[in-house]
């Protein structure tokens, strides 16, 4: 199995669980993270640096058309939808999914449908459903689907209602995520997509 | 039996391609390279609301029923949008763009992809505060006729006026922005004197060319629904119906990089995403 991207997810406690999970990845970690979490639309809370101090990868809100590229985490900007398509982020305006934008079944579906098999979903705590259904696209088109444990998550409906729809392939308590993530993403030749992905880094920058 | 989900997803993206390019030769509306990610969830949600299963029934009911084709063109094109969205945009504007327009003696301006129109009256509402409207004209185009006569009614929903008004504030507004509008039951009506130099117009940015020099051209939020080459396409023709030293506005999260015309415009204020000009 070869895995291009991981998508995460997550609302109500979002913040202290993705800085568990970002902390626990290394720098060379080959895969492109991409990340929605519910946030104010109006509110520049500085989540993007604050989450980027937590992580020994670099964390940004990509803008539209921006290539994908590995050993980076992205966050999907306040009060736009984040889709994937081409190995490029698209971003959009449409209304609001369940409440939300960015929505994460919008992320989810969207890598779903670029990366088919090659996708990793990851849900964790949450109070709304935004993002059980996208866990289940990716896990009807056979990526790797992972929720972390309602029982210790701090909201549990997400979660909950994650397995509930998508039946996923791991359940784990959040300290477990980052590990499983390593694993996966070392089943693969991941020097060739750090490679690409250093080259591309140059090019998208001009150097 | 049902399809293999996979197989599914690509079936559906080989309806989609039949049905936009059946659009395109029947109707002429080319939505061929718009981003595949958006119109398809696009497509899928008005397939729903149909109650049809299949993108190949929906296109035989869009190809074939006039209404039906109506509501495609209107679900496609509608997108929520906002008074003095991302208000440093407009604050921004006031500070380094207005100080530039003085210095015209007549302003052309066009908002391309004005959709309902809540940027358009922003920027007459802060063009008039700042005494530079009665010698602005702001073409705001859109593909759609129905969003356009939308647009020119002026008319909003009551309930987004709380969050229009604080958005008004932090763009820089010093009046009551209820002194903008009239409310009648559950939506309000902007003033007339908003609209005396507006000019509504039906523009297919996809398909059309030029049609004037402008001083100030905003299309935000527009061209991420577009793929890269249409984007390509969309940059040349801003860029050819901008007069030098001109002012280019783009959506919070769009980049000129990649396009052909990155090189050809300095920054006003790179995180404004206000542009101008110069070559």
């Amino acid at each position: 199995m070869v895995f291009e991207v991981v998508v995460v997810g997550t609302s109500t406690g979002g913040l202290k669980a993705l800085q568990t999970l970002l902390s626990g990845l290394p720098a060379e970690f080959s895969l492109p993270i991409v990340i929605a979490q519910h946030r104010e639309k109006d509110l520049d809370s500085g989540l993007c640096e604050y989450l980027g101090e937590c992580s020994s990868l670099p964390v940004v809100e990509p803008d539209d058309k921006e290539p994908l590229l590995g050993g980076r985490a992205y966050l999907a900007p306040r009060d736009y939808h984040l889709l994937i398509e081409n190995r490029s982020f698209a971003l959009s305006t449409a209304e609001s999914v369940r409440f939300a934008r960015p929505s994460i079944d919008v992320l989810f579906e969207s890598a779903a449908d670029a990366f088919q098999t090659g996708a990793i979903g990851v849900i964790l705590t949450g109070a709304n459903s935004d993002g059980a259904r996208g866990l289940a696209t990716i896990k009807s088109r056979s990526g790797f689907t992972i929720v972390e444990d309602p029982a210790s998550a701090a909201a549990r409906q997400l979660p909950d209602a994650a397995i509930a729809q998508a039946t996923p392939d791991k359940i784990l308590a959040l300290d477990q995520i980052a590990p499983c993530l390593i694993t996966l993403s070392e089943s693969q030749p991941s020097n060739e997509l750090l490679r690409r992905g250093a080259v591309e880094t140059a090019i998208y920058y001009g150097r | 039996m049902s399809t293999a989900p996979a197989l599914e997803s690509s079936l559906q993206d080989i309806e989609i391609d039949l049905l936009l390019e059946g659009l395109y030769r029947v109707h002429g509306f080319d939505f061929r390279d718009y981003s595949r990610g958006s119109i398809k969830r696009r497509i899928l949600e008005l397939m729903r609301a149909e109650q049809l299963t299949t993108i190949s029934e929906f296109q035989n009911r869009v190809l074939h029923d006039a209404a039906c084709l109506e509501r495609f063109l209107l679900g496609l094109s509608v997108h929520a949008t906002a008074m003095f969205r991302d208000p440093s945009f407009y604050l921004t504007f006031r500070k380094r763009v207005v100080p530039l327009l003085r210095t015209y003696p007549t302003v052309q301006i066009w908002v391309a992809g004005c959709s309902t129109g809540e940027e358009v009256y922003s920027l007459a509402i802060l063009l008039q505060e700042e005494g530079l409207y009665s010698k602005c004209r702001i073409y705001a185009t859109d593909i759609s006729m129905a969003i356009l006569r939308r647009a020119r009614d002026g008319i909003f929903p009551l309930a987004a006026m709380r969050e229009y008004t604080a958005n008004y504030h932090k763009a820089g507004g010093v009046h009551e922005f209820s002194d903008y509008y009239t409310a009648q039951y559950d939506s309000v009506i902007f003033s007339g004197s908003l609209k005396s130099n507006l000019v509504f117009s039906e523009h297919n940015l996809a398909t059309d060319g030029s049609f004037n020099e402008f001083q100030v051209i905003l299309c935000r939020n527009v061209m991420i629904y577009f793929n890269k080459e249409l984007q390509a396409r969309v940059h040349n023709l801003l860029y050819d119906s901008l007069s030098m030293f001109g002012v280019f506005g783009l959506g919070n999260k769009e980049s000129l990089k990649f396009t052909p015309r990155a090189g050809y415009y300095e920054h006003l204020n790179e995180k404004d995403k206000l542009y101008r000009k110069v070559a």
